[in-house]
């Protein structure tokens, strides 16, 4: 028997980390927000690694953050070592990635989320949706508890009909052993939605006490650490090390004796793997001539001993892994505390999506993270954010926010999921957006925020900072470009630094353009009026020196743009258009594009197949004008 | 997406009368105006006006082509935008100078099919009662240019591009790693070992256009198959054909395709012939695989010279082949005239116009002079325009060449400028991306497959 437990704006099912964005979104928008999730202790539970960022995944955390999400915030107070990679290349490139406190990283989270003032917390299992006139209208959990709203997100992560494998061992789990979702899964077939199965693992955990660092090299964080939030300004966080290891030539012949123990070779496993994650035994078997393969050690957290074996990701017999464990130097007497497994699981087919992450099939329900068939934290919180704030808009009578491939790794996420969909469980890449040079973890800030402060996620102090920081910027450019400097001026500078000398005046703005020039030697000389702090200096630097780069981009992303305004009517009928290709019919029927950008983006769509949609949407609409007038 | 400035030849490339190049969209009249010496600098001309002047090498100042210039200022032209039609002495040679030319210009690129009346749609200059035959247009020219492009990347060119592809992809790949798995034991990508492979590439880039300009990959002129049955004399009106009229091109015979090809121009039109007589004849198995080919050179080809033995009846085999090529470009040749006839010429009558069919006997040459009027006819009377479509998938490639050795010479002299390695990246993808689409080659997703088969990767 069902009872009616309460009316809300937005109800998020699942408290990831894409719920637990989606959540806070749609709350702090002013809507009345309910989070339902299996087990209250597990919100923003990380599953996998103990770490958050990287290439591209630490730029959508920024990117989160500019948006006015909270999984930079809460990053930054509960991060244990905090690194800057690649800082040898190019500023697009630079990433960020933190070692969090996976316990305190849970506990920052779900207190935020319980002083959010819109926004009810409630344990359950959600069975079914309600669908009332072809719209998703609430839900009701396992006990009985009917949840009415205007928009429902659906986070489900790994949980649905989730099943967890360890060599001959398979049971029906969620992950680290939770109970799985099972009837909503079966539930949403018979809804129509088309579901894949995929699959994903984890590595072993092990206790510290019983591992020899000194087999190891120490991979230390930095010494003064940067951080994801705009807002944070500084931490006084003890930082912890990780340490590398190897696999050894014992490692090696130890799986190989076991592969037919293997679920991965045996045929147990049904469910398709990403390949950018591959288990131990995988790797071993597919780059056979690698002699050894890389194994960090990084702490779970400080008030813990455990330690989570990167690079050991397996689903080996238990037996079996405690071997491989012991066959690598430094864990040679180690104590295995968690088997690693991998998981399967149900995820829908992500072009049955719009852009606005809303199902197609069912009106008024979103979906956002693993269930849209990504993997990862932060591409789940990405997509949260926006599913969040879009079902918010719907609640409250907007257009929903569509991010572009040239304003955010959010945007080539969500736009490669609902336009191409995957085979395999996604991972971003620095290498899947093709604006990278546009796209940086030091001008998130200046690509989203705005449309953060325009859809209320963003304070107006804050927002007041960040203008102030985008015209110092601007300022300061100009004053480079004005000041004008005679050979005598500039040339002692140039020639200690090893450049060349100029011959006839020039301007600051030019010298800066030289790759041996920093700004640093340039303000040492000619000092600005006025007070610039770090990040402002970093971002004059970086748009002077880059500018050719980033110019020739900015022209392809113009002509981006106009196809991304032109707007195809959802009315319209492809079956109609005679002159298209039979392939390019069909998936343009089955996608639904809503702009000529994301039509041309569609697989076996032609340019040709594009010239005939304009021609025939100039006529649709000429005519449509022609019977409105 | 309309605010790019596109290029086309737009008249049947013969090598008599004039040629038209037409270029179109905001940037023309610069582009044009910085290629143009006349007595009036272009951008000060007024609209509707004609300009007698040189289009010189903005590099070397050399005048290359006399030419006269229109220009058609927004909106008062085809398209609505700007225009500026180039008109240069008829003739492959120079309307490909200007064109290559044109096409080496950043902002200016080749039109897709269709894409100047397409333009002149969607800017509101043509009735929208005309929308369905604007379609059937760029449907029908864009099938066409595909069909033309596939034939011409087989074989040599597009073995060696593949090749350059995968030498840059592999450098992709390995790029990539380093950027999106900083701390995995992968070699660190030097910008040294990104400047030889780019260095390398370009290289191959430079030889390939070299034997571009010698006219060895260059393939230009009306695709025309010769076909028909086993000795009704296909191998000796190839012959005639070439002996009275002057090869342009000289070509190795039956590397790449199982038939002879022939370069002749006929009253000035260049044609390619496919002789599919090079099929050595010899078992009865012969027979078959003769239709066979013949279907293969029909279906590549713009124009069809069917041979028919005026001296026997219609064969069954013959009757096939009628069926396959009754509705594409056809002149039918009924040889050996000069013996006693026992071809049904009605039969035929069925089948093909009066105008399609040519009497004629290659041993006596007595008729030779009436197929030539015939294909000239074609010609001039705009049947045969898809055969410029080779020509300009031609400059098209060797634009796209030039463009992709721009980049990795970008790429190349940003290394010794200290340019980080991500960024060099760019100009070596750009190339890549170039390179592809000589091919047809597109697939983004290529890069992504290489960087997981090429390195062992993940948590």
């Amino acid at each position: 028997m069902s009872y009616v437990a309460g009316s809300y704006d937005v109800i998020v099912v699942g408290a990831g980390h894409a719920g637990s964005e989606a959540a806070l979104a749609a709350a702090r928008m002013g809507c009345r927000t309910l989070m339902v999730t299996i087990n209250l202790d597990m919100i923003a539970f990380m599953p996998c690694n103990p770490s958050i960022g990287g290439p591209a995944k630490g730029h959508v955390v920024r990117e989160i953050d500019a948006l006015g999400g909270e999984m930079g915030r809460n990053i930054d107070k509960t991060f244990i070592q905090m690194r800057m990679l690649n800082t040898g290349k190019g500023p697009a490139v630079h990433a960020l990635r933190a070692q969090a406190d996976k316990f305190l990283y849970q506990h920052a989270m779900k207190e935020t989320m319980e002083r959010e003032p819109n926004l009810t917390l409630r344990q359950g299992m959600v069975e079914e949706l309600i669908v009332e006139d072809g719209q998703c209208v609430g839900v009701i959990t396992k006990t009985g508890a009917e949840y009415r709203a205007k928009a429902v997100v659906l986070t489900t992560g790994t949980y649905l009909r989730g099943k967890i494998i360890m060599g001959e061992l398979m049971y029906e789990s969620g992950p680290n052993n939770q109970q799985p979702s099972v009837g909503l899964a079966h539930h949403l077939r018979e809804l129509g939605f088309e579901l894949v199965r995929f699959k994903t693992g984890t590595p072993p955990r092990v206790h510290k006490d019983t591992i020899d660092f000194s087999q190891t090299e120490i991979q230390p964080g930095d010494d003064k650490p940067k951080f994801f939030s705009y807002e944070t300004k500084g931490s006084d966080n003890e930082q912890l090390p990780c340490w590398l290891t190897y696999t050894s030539v014992d490692t090696h012949e130890i799986i190989n004796a076991n592969l037919h123990r293997a679920p991965m070779f045996s045929g147990v496993i049904e469910g398709t793997g990403p390949r950018y994650c591959p288990s131990i035994e995988d790797k071993i078997v597919r780059f056979s001539d690698k002699p050894k393969h890389q194994i960090f050690l990084e702490p779970e957290g400080k008030n813990t001993s455990e330690y989570y074996v990167q690079g050991l990701s397996t689903s080996m017999p238990e037996d079996v892994q405690l071997n491989i464990l012991r066959s690598i130097p430094g864990l040679q007497n180690v104590e295995m505390m968690r088997t690693g497994y991998a998981i399967e699981y149900d995820a829908i087919v992500p072009t049955q999506l719009w852009p606005s992450l809303e199902t197609k099939r069912l009106p008024g329900l979103f979906t956002a993270g693993q269930i849209n068939g990504t993997s990862g934290y932060e591409e789940a919180a990405g997509q949260g954010i926006m599913a969040g704030i879009n079902a918010a808009r719907k609640v409250q009578g907007k257009d929903p926010v569509v991010l572009n491939r040239s304003e955010g790794y959010i945007g080539v996420l969500i736009d490669d999921l609902v336009t191409k969909g995957t085979n395999e469980p996604y991972r971003l890449l620095t290498s899947r957006a093709e604006y990278r040079l546009l796209l940086r973890h030091d001008n998130a800030d200046l690509r989203l925020t705005p449309i953060g402060y325009e859809i209320g996620l963003i304070s107006p102090e804050r927002h007041s900072q960040f203008l102030d920081k985008k015209h110092k910027v601007e300022q300061e450019i100009e004053r480079l470009q004005k000041t004008k400097v005679k050979p005598s001026d500039v040339n002692p500078l140039l020639v200690e630094n090893g450049s060349a000398p100029i011959q006839d005046g020039s301007n600051l703005l030019t010298i800066l353009r030289r790759p041996e020039i920093t700004y640093d030697l340039i303000h040492s000389l000619f000092p600005s009026d006025i007070e610039l702090d770090e990040e402002t200096r970093e971002q004059v630097e970086i748009q002077v020196k880059y500018a050719g780069y980033i110019e020739k981009q900015l022209v392809h992303v113009e002509r981006l743009q106009k196809m991304e305004q032109k707007k195809i009517p959802d009315s319209i009928e492809y079956e109609d258009i005679q002159g298209l290709a039979i392939e390019a019919r069909q998936k343009l029927a089955q996608i639904r594009p809503i702009s000529i950008g994301q039509a041309s983006r569609i697989s076996g769509v032609t340019p040709a197949d594009i010239s005939i949609l304009l021609v025939y949407l100039e006529h649709f609409n000429r005519v449509t004008a022609s019977r409105e007038g | 997406m309309l605010s790019d400035t596109i290029a086309a030849i737009s008249t049947a490339v013969g090598e008599g009368g004039i040629a038209v190049i037409r270029v179109s969209g905001p940037d023309s009249i610069a582009e044009v105006g910085h290629l143009f010496r006349s007595r009036i600098p272009l951008n000060e001309a007024d609209s509707h006006t004609v300009h007698y002047g040189f289009i010189i090498d903005p590099e070397t100042s050399e005048k290359l082509e006399e030419v006269l210039v229109t220009i058609m200022r927004a909106p008062r032209s085809f398209t609505t935008e700007d225009i500026v039609e180039i008109s240069t002495h008829g003739g492959v040679i120079s309307v490909k100078r200007v064109m290559d030319l044109l096409l080496q210009q950043s902002k200016i690129r080749l039109a897709e099919p269709g894409e100047f009346t397409k333009r002149a749609f969607l800017n509101g200059r043509i009735d929208l009662s005309q929308a369905e035959a604007v379609i059937d247009l760029i449907r029908s020219k864009s099938d066409r240019a595909f069909s033309v492009a596939l034939k011409q990347v087989g074989g040599q060119l597009s073995g060696k591009i593949k090749e350059m592809r995968h030498t840059l992809v592999e450098t992709l790949a390995h790029i990539e790693v380093n950027i999106d798995y900083p701390e995995h034991d992968v070699e660190s990508m030097t910008t040294g070992f990104i400047k030889d492979r780019c260095s390398q590439v370009v290289d191959q880039i430079e030889r390939l256009l070299k034997t571009a300009n010698e006219g060895k990959i260059l393939r230009e002129g009306i695709t025309t198959a010769i076909v028909g049955r086993p000795n009704v004399g296909k191998s000796s009106l190839m012959n005639a054909l070439t002996r009275e009229n002057k090869a342009i091109v000289t070509d190795i015979p039956g590397t790449t395709r199982d038939v002879i090809e022939e370069y002749v121009t006929i009253n000035n039109i260049p044609l390619k012939l496919l002789d599919t007589a090079g099929i050595r004849e010899t078992l009865d198995v012969v027979e078959k695989i003769g239709v066979e080919r013949s279907k293969a050179a029909v279906d590549e080809a713009d124009l069809i010279l069917f041979v028919l033995n005026g001296a026997e009846p219609l064969h069954e085999d013959e009757r096939v082949l009628i069926e396959s090529i009754r509705h594409r470009q056809v002149l039918v040749l009924i040889n050996k005239v000069d013996l006693p006839q026992q071809l049904d010429r009605n039969a035929l009558r069925t089948y093909f116009a009066e105008d399609q069919m040519v009497e004629l006997s290659v041993k006596t040459h007595d008729g030779l002079q009436r197929l030539e009027e015939a294909i000239t006819n074609l010609f001039f009377g705009g049947k045969l325009e898809s055969g410029d479509l080779t020509y300009v998938s031609n400059v098209r490639h060797i634009a796209l060449l030039k463009k992709a050795k721009q980049s990795l010479l970008d790429a190349y002299e940003a290394a010794d400028s200290g340019i980080p390695i991500d960024i060099m990246q760019i100009d070596v993808r750009l190339a890549w991306e170039q390179l592809g689409e000589v091919i047809g080659d597109s697939a983004p997703d290529a890069l992504l497959d290489q960087i997981f088969s090429q390195f062992c990767l993940g948590k």
